[in-house]
């Protein structure tokens, strides 16, 4: 019985792994760099999760707004308290899709010029965004690697004139997620 | 076989599941629910008059400045008490995330105050949940003024004082916070032999948010006859205001003191009879280290 379920199970396997190929992360690294005139301000996040599959190209992301890490304390609870109101809004998420995936091969290790568009959800606030990028095949890992300008007043996230010259206008955020192959329908435990 | 058959048929319909708007992020499982320290409970580190539950960030050193006009009921004459001013200045530092050290120093009987603060237990959600934060607060004070009997032997403890607080902390929700201080301040000399050398005070401190950026709060410790000492409870109402690094408290209070001996003990004005003072407090911080951020 054990030794059929077994088998039934790698030709399950078998099949979707035909189907697609999935890559995944829990260690993303997401950060993003505010340059106003009166203060720099950066914050880093390395608890990004990420889930790529290859079959439709789709790319999504899941970003805890409490794991981003300041410089300074004061900078982090203004973040979580007055900005993005971690509280009420405690993630951010992108789902989105390879535009270009015909020109990734992903059995050959390289870099690939890609660019990906969907919707990202920050703040309570849904839009569609798109964002130019590179995937790194390297063996058993994808890692995906963007940067892109985001506006904080597309997201309602209100900058009071008083620390208009604090907070830069737009926010450059970069993307790193290296993410492993993973065995298939599997969920990580 | 059965079974099997079923557990197949599951894992078929898994992987032929269609590739778009599948939502990929459900394979990430269930999230580890993580134990989080509920922060953020006040703007700052006080009430009005007396110590919040919240604590600097290491490295991060505060300069209050803290202002008690004269009693409104003065008139036009003092224009309502804005001609007349009580200060004290103070320098706390966060030497890590559970231990601050602050000196004051306040015109109001020549006073210098020194405390130490201590973080015991931090409220806390998710995977380990605690409903309320435990803060300590021990600190002593020494009048500066001229003895009023130079001719007899002074001793310099005859000037301090001694307090000891426990303060008792929930963040209910986002916009509002309760905490309660029992407190007990010992005076090492008192004026007349009928009065008791100790005094116990119970602190209720209050914040209720009314935007981001702005909270109304409530302060009060109720102090109970002691000895032939009948004293009047301290009563403040204002509210925080916040704009970056700084925190501007704007206040009504029938208490002049500005450390807790004073507001405990020597408060004398009484909220009827309009004996009440505009104040404010500044708070400016620092981050001198970023060191020790966990």
């Amino acid at each position: 019985m054990k030794n059929q379920l077994f088998v039934l199970f790698l030709l399950a396997a078998s099949v979707s792994a035909s189907a697609q190929t999935r890559y995944m992360t829990r260690e993303g690294k997401v950060s993003f760099y505010s340059d106003a005139l009166l203060e720099k301000i950066e914050a880093h996040n390395s608890k990004a999760a990420g889930v790529f599959e290859t079959a439709g190209g789709n790319f999504q992301t899941i970003v805890l707004m409490k794991a981003f890490m300041f410089e300074k304390d004061l900078m982090q609870q203004h973040f979580n308290e007055n900005y993005v109101e971690s509280d009420k809004f405690p993630k951010a998420t992108f789902k989105g899709m390879i535009d270009n995936l015909s020109e990734v091969d992903f059995g050959k290790d390289g870099e690939y010029a890609v660019s990906v568009s969907g919707k990202m959800e920050l703040h309570g606030i849904t839009r569609n965004v798109n964002a130019k990028g590179k995937l790194k095949v390297e063996g058993t890992t994808v890692t995906a690697v963007s940067e892109f300008l985001l506006n904080p007043e597309d997201y309602d996230i209100k900058i009071p004139k008083l620390v208009r010259d604090k907070i830069a206008k737009e926010v450059k955020v970069v993307v790193d997620m290296k993410m492993n192959k993973i065995a298939e329908d599997k969920t990580e435990k | 076989m059965k079974k099997a058959v079923l557990v197949f048929i599951f894992f078929w319909f898994c992987s032929v599941s269609p590739a778009q708007d599948v939502d990929l992020l459900k394979l990430l499982g269930e999230e580890k629910p993580e134990t989080e320290q509920v922060r953020n409970a006040f703007k700052s580190t006080r009430v009005i008059m007396g110590h919040s539950t919240e604590m600097l960030a290491a490295g991060v050193l505060d300069f209050r400045i803290l202002h008690r006009f004269g009693k409104i009921n003065e008139g036009a004459y003092e224009m309502f008490g804005l001609d007349k001013a009580s200060i004290r200045l103070g320098l706390d530092y966060a030497i890590s995330n559970r231990f601050t050290v602050g000196v004051g120093r306040s015109t109001t009987k020549k006073e210098t105050d020194a405390f130490l603060k201590t973080r015991l237990l931090w409220q806390t959600k998710g995977a380990k949940h605690f409903p309320f934060a435990l803060t300590l607060v021990n600190g002593m004070t020494a009048d500066g003024l001229k003895w009023q009997n130079p001719e007899r032997t002074n001793y310099f403890s005859s000037r301090l004082a001694y307090y000891h607080q426990l303060i008792i902390a929930r963040k209910f929700s986002e916009s509002f916070t309760l905490q309660i201080a029992p407190t007990y301040v010992h005076r090492n000399l008192v004026q007349l032999s009928t009065q008791e050398n100790d005094i116990g005070g119970l602190g209720v401190g209050s914040r209720l948010k009314l935007t981001r950026r702005i909270a109304l709060m409530i302060d009060y410790f109720y102090v109970p006859k002691r000895g032939s000492d009948e004293f009047i409870s301290p009563l403040s109402v204002g509210f925080d205001i916040e704009t970056g690094g700084h925190v501007f408290q704007l206040h009504f209070t029938n208490a002049l003191g500005m450390n807790e001996r004073a507001f405990i003990a020597d408060t004398a004005g009484k909220w009827e009879k309009g004996d009440i003072h505009f104040g404010f407090n500044i708070s400016r911080v620092f981050t001198l280290s970023t060191r020790n951020r966990k």
